[in-house]
């Protein structure tokens, strides 16, 4: 482990029954860093997020992330402890208004009193660029919107570590732009985060180093022009 | 904060007056009324803090409760133990049931609530008859037969031991609606909808659910023992059948429906407006006809009004959140 490691994953192994969705990963994401996490269908990104998050539970290995060991940590203490995601499929709350899926977050994982809600919460849908929608029904958002909202939802946590998967499925380029945009600047406000993404060209615009996974394993590590170029990568996605 | 101060004052000072009407029905006899209104009465009351004690749970949670039954027999024959050892007073037995259902609902909690939809209401469901067979098996509280509690004719200062038990369910719905109020303008109610609106995303958004889960069990449990606590002294005899009905578990689920469950004030409207008919209806109709309005109303809200009265006045009132 690295002196700037923020997370360390450490020989992860995930079983579905008889079926290996994690063999031995290994990986280190450092301070500050924009870490791409890719992968054909089934590779495991998403039970590698899970791991890491805590809504499942690693067969084997550990997970370090500032130094203290998460296994054994429910998710909610992981999300206070600084480890934020968002989901593939959205999940709003739906009977709460945007600005109120904010509060959940605000008041529950970064300890804000409700009379701090407000002003804290805005403050981050300025930056998600949410803002006007701040009253509208979560359940009532555009898929676009809904995504921003995950993200602001997950921001509101006050992460350092935000884990994004897949926040651009499904989107046009524009929106992926938009999306990519935003990670950008929360980044640049001191973020670590890993991005989970099928749309290559923005994987590897945004990450500074990506791993592949395929099949549970790690295929490859390195910058985006190595993935790129790499032999393994090639295959895994287009096959011999 | 969603509700301005002026609003907490409102609600209190309608309890206030509430205690107030009680009093002088009670003590004052202000108004010459049928004894059979503090009768009837009683059971609306109680049907107000079942309601609002499954609310808790069904409402704000989404963890759709069953048992309601269980836990009211239960508090209801905590009340008998306490009688049998020590000739208990009403004011023992009160706090003692709803402690021995507190912790049940706690227990309960802890053994179903990995359970998610219809199997959770199916647990909660088989707990309430385990429990039922439990008590059939145990002759120290009468077992199959029942047991009977004397109680005194009198309750100075109020006009007879009746008037005396509608007073302390009037204080105890008070006391109910005023918990689930609590909750659910506190930090905990907000978590309890994030919970039902989305498990594991509030979960990630940093809300402990179990323990949130384990605190709605709790509270709710209680307030049902405390809702049977009185039953034996108003009846005068309990034996486990109809300790265990039904349709206490029916009218719990229905009440908050047809008022509207997301907020207090729904169960407490569906249990005063069906708990009112079906108390006419047994005196006018049939005692027969209770269940057949329940689900008769009941299927018009579904189908109707799904978010209950209260969400039906709200949408009259404006809409305003639909629309920004």
């Amino acid at each position: 482990m690295t002196a700037d490691a923020l997370l360390d994953v450490r020989a992860v192994t995930k079983r579905f029954g008889g079926f290996t969705a994690l063999d031995q990963i290994s990986m280190e994401v450092r301070v500050g860093e924009r870490f791409g996490l890719i992968g054909p269908n089934g590779s495991g990104k998403t039970t590698m997020i899970n791991c890491i998050s805590g809504t499942l539970a690693n067969d084997g290995g550990e997970i370090v992330f500032k130094g203290v060991k998460l296994d054994g940590k429910k998710p909610h203490q992981r999300t206070r402890l600084g480890i934020a995601r968002s989901f593939q499929i959205p999940k709003p709350f739906r009977s709460m208004t945007v600005l109120e899926n904010l509060g959940i977050a605000l008041e529950y994982a970064s300890g804000s009193a409700p009379g701090e809600v407000h002003e804290r919460g805005m403050a981050i849908l300025e930056t998600i660029g949410l803002a006007d929608r701040a009253g509208a029904n979560a359940g009532s958002l555009t898929q676009i919107d809904m995504r921003k909202l995950e993200l602001a939802r997950a921001m509101a946590t006050q992460p350092e570590l935000l884990i994004s998967d897949e926040a651009m499925a499904g989107l046009s380029s524009t929106e992926v732009d938009d999306i990519l945009d935003i990670l950008f600047k929360l980044n640049e406000g001191g973020i670590t985060i890993i991005m989970i993404e099928h749309i290559m060209r923005a994987v590897m615009r945004f990450s500074t180093r990506i791993v592949v996974l395929d099949a549970g394993r790690k295929i490859a590590e390195g910058n985006p022009d190595e993935i790129v170029n790499d032999p393994e990568v090639e295959r895994a996605y287009l096959g011999e | 904060m969603r509700m301005p101060a002026i609003k907490l004052s409102a609600f209190w000072i309608c309890a206030a007056v509430v205690v107030l009407v009680g009093i002088a029905l009670t003590i004052f006899d202000v108004v010459a009324i049928n004894k059979f209104i503090f009768f009837a009465g009683y059971v609306v009351l109680q049907y107000v803090v079942l309601a609002t004690a499954w609310n808790i749970m069904g409402g704000y949670m989404g963890y759709v409760n069953f048992g309601t039954a269980g836990f009211f027999a239960v508090g209801a024959y905590a009340s008998v133990v306490l009688y049998n050892l020590i000739e208990a007073p009403l004011g023992l037995m009160i706090p003692f049931s709803g402690v021995v259902c507190a912790l049940l609902g706690l227990a309960m909690g802890y053994l179903t609530l990995r359970l998610r939809g219809v199997f959770f209401a199916i647990a909660t469901l088989a707990m309430a008859i385990v429990l039922e067979t439990m008590i059939i098996n145990w002759d120290f509280v009468g077992g199959a037969t029942g047991a009977y509690i004397l109680r005194s004719r009198e309750m100075a200062p109020f006009g007879d031991y009746i008037e005396f038990l509608f007073f302390v369910m009037l204080l105890l719905a008070i006391f109910a609606v005023a918990v689930a109020r609590w909750l659910e303008l506190s930090k905990a109610g907000r978590g309890f909808i994030a919970i039902r609106d989305d498990e594991i995303a509030a979960e990630c958004a940093g809300v402990p659910t179990l323990r949130l889960k384990l605190v709605a069990t709790t509270v709710s449990g209680f307030l049902m023992g405390v809702a049977g606590a009185p039953f034996a002294l108003y009846v005068g005899f309990i034996e486990p059948s109809s300790a265990f009905n039904l349709v206490y578990a029916v009218n719990a689920i229905a009440m908050p429906m047809i008022g509207g469950a997301t907020t207090w004030l729904g169960p407490l409207i569906g249990a005063l407006l069906l708990g009112t008919v079906q108390q006419v209806a047994t005196v006018t109709i049939s005692s027969e006809l209770n269940l057949l309005i329940v689900g008769v109303v009941l299927v018009f809200f579904v189908i109707v009004a799904p978010e209950g009265i209260v969400g039906l006045l709200k949408k009259w009132l404006g809409g305003r959140r639909d629309d920004r």
